[in-house]
């Protein structure tokens, strides 16, 4: 019994060891992905913070890096988002609610929902082609930020929907079967109590569909966005520039003011996002605390 | 209000409207399939075009690709090489890294720690693809070649390791959905036995959650040949068969980027060029979606 003992004692240690070196490579992984986020952040706030300025937010792009700035980026960006939100928004929710709420268990529907999942892995590049050739080309819209919003807007359909539909399933069946046993029909029973309990889980999921879209660069350029825009776009139908497109330019020249601006523009890119992403977490909270009291 | 109205022609009114909203949501429903009937058409049509003044055979099979200059060769081999090229080396990058957080994550973190860690995850995942360009520009192109003095402005290296810190936390959280979906009571039973908490991670959970990290591998692969923004920052525009890391490559993404940005006229060979590829890559990105579609499948109906 102690001959096992004594046998098999060294092993465990051994084991135990193997098991700590083990985590302790595990953690380093992790380290690993937050040390790149914070060098990342880091490297671009050393090098934006001196061109990051209130001019910097309020001036046209120009040759001479001191006075350019990202006023045309940035409304183009806001113009892109809310054309993207008005066009994703109801086509999304519309397919939510068709799939949740009316959609017969069969193969429409299982076609439809497995259609939705391939699309969300489709690169984003290819949603830029399929904007050049229908929406530029075919429906004419030219270069335009419609044309360019319309393409973003297919590409975060499936995360909208897949959002809204897990918003809509999250409604107790008790409610629905509430209303209609009081007679309501099935749009009276979605519009006055599925959708009011849904909504702030479509809310966030659309405000996280939108921060994608506004990182978004391939399919823009696809599309035709400039990367030289010294006017305010003032209409769905004039050609724009967006925010990523005009740190992209200034990130593949070569010289190191622009890579200044470059990041300058990106702590701008990145405070929109963060504030999207802020908004949809009080969003959340608001409901939440509102419906628990 | 209206249920109470005993009114019969507004309730049969009302029933007509029923019919309108159904159709109208069945309507957007189909906005999504005609996304993908969209996609296909406008490719196939568009590189048909490409196909009758380029054999397809001298397309998949040449080995100098050069739409854009007067001596034009349309082999798409260079562009596949520079695409795999990527996606290999983020692979060897994120896949070890990814999955060893992913059981860190799972198995040994503390609420605690994932409360932390799992939103940097996050924020790491949602920074948008052009911020990584600039990042491996400004500061892992300049490490890697203070390290390999050979190694180029653009080179094949950097582009490979930011697309492989960008899909890091995809694969980590695909990966710990997989670890975490494993029952307990396996664990459990190798813990009885005498197993040590890394021989349960390793020879238990992960072995048990296989189908789910290999599904979670090949959306990883799929999200870096498709990516686009770094690449076309970090690694160059010079399509060429090569293995060698230190050099310019160009991928398919970044050649479309690059007509893109260019003046080609529409309608001409160089333009239709960029349906072709962008054909060839969505032909390669759906059929691994969809082979990881199918091993999730597989693997739901083990332990559910």
């Amino acid at each position: 019994m102690s001959l096992q003992d004594e046998r098999f004692e060294p092993r465990l240690a051994r084991r135990r060891r193997n098991g700590k070196i083990f985590q302790a490579v595990c953690l380093s992984s992790i380290a690993f992905s937050i040390a790149m986020l914070i060098i990342l952040l880091f490297d671009v706030a050393k090098d934006g913070a001196a061109w990051f300025s209130f001019d910097f937010i309020t001036s046209f792009p120009s040759r001479i890096p001191d006075r350019a700035g990202v006023k045309p980026a940035i409304l183009g960006s806001l113009w892109v988002m809310m054309l993207v939100a008005a066009i994703s928004f109801p086509f999304g929710v519309g397919a939510a609610i068709y799939l949740e709420e009316y959609a017969p268990k069969g193969r429409v529907r299982r076609l439809i929902q497995t259609n939705i999942a391939n699309l969300a892995g489709v690169p984003s590049i290819v949603y830029g082609i399929l904007g050049l050739a229908i929406f530029v080309r075919f429906f004419g819209f030219g270069r335009s930020i419609l044309a360019g919003a319309a393409t973003l807007a297919l590409l975060v359909l499936p995360v909208v929907i897949i959002a809204a539909q897990e918003a809509i399933r999250a409604v107790p069946s008790s409610l629905r079967e509430a209303a209609y046993g009081v007679g309501a029909t099935r749009w009276q029973v979605v519009r006055h109590h599925v959708l009011p309990v849904a909504m702030p889980g479509i809310l966030t999921g659309m405000i996280l569909s939108l921060s994608r879209a506004i990182g978004e660069t391939a399919p823009v350029i696809l599309v035709g966005a400039l990367a030289f825009v010294a006017f305010t776009p003032t209409g769905p139908m004039d050609l724009f520039t967006v925010l990523p497109i005009q740190i992209f330019n200034w990130t593949a020249r070569p010289q190191a003011e622009f890579h200044g601006l470059a990041a300058a523009g990106i702590i701008v890119l990145l405070i929109v996002l963060l504030m999207m992403n802020a908004t949809a977490i009080l969003l959340r909270n608001y409901y939440q605390s509102r419906r628990g009291g | 209000m209206s249920q109470t109205d005993p009114d019969l022609k507004r309730r049969a009114g009302r029933r007509v409207g029923e019919g309108l909203i159904a159709g109208l949501l069945f309507t957007c429903g189909l906005v999504s399939v005609l996304t993908t009937i969209g996609i296909v058409v406008v490719l196939v049509t568009e590189s048909a075009g490409f196909f009758r003044q380029v054999p397809l055979v001298d397309f998949l099979t040449g080995t100098q690709w050069s739409p854009l200059y007067t001596d034009q060769q349309f082999g798409i081999l260079p562009l596949l090489n520079g695409t795999l090229m990527i996606a290999v080396g983020a692979m060897v990058l994120a896949l070890p890294i990814g999955l060893t957080s992913a059981i860190y994550l799972s198995e040994y973190a503390s609420k605690r720690v994932r409360g932390i860690v799992k939103p940097l995850l996050e924020i790491l995942a949602g920074i948008p693809t052009v911020v990584y360009g600039y990042f491996a520009l400004v500061f892992i192109t300049p490490v890697l070649r203070a390290v390999f003095p050979g190694a180029g402005v653009y080179n094949a290296a950097s582009g490979a390791i930011v697309v492989g810190i960008m899909i890091i936390p995809m694969v980590a959280s695909l990966s710990e959905d997989a670890l975490s979906a494993v029952p307990r009571s396996l664990r459990e039973a190798a813990y009885g036995l005498g197993a040590t908490k890394f021989e349960v991670s390793t020879r238990v959970a992960v072995p048990a959650a296989l189908s789910g990290i290999a599904a979670s591998f090949i959306l990883a692969v799929s999200r870096a040949i498709g990516e686009t923004m770094a690449v076309t920052l970090a690694a160059g525009a010079t399509p060429r068969m090569t293995l060698n890391f230190l050099e310019s490559i160009q991928t398919m993404t970044a050649y479309i980027v690059q007509v893109s940005l260019g003046e080609t006229p529409h309608g001409s060979l160089e333009y239709k060029t960029i349906f072709a590829v962008g054909l060839v890559l969505f032909l390669i990105t759906l059929a691994m979606n969809l082979l990881s579609n199918r091993i999730t499948t597989r693997f739901r109906e083990a332990y559910e």
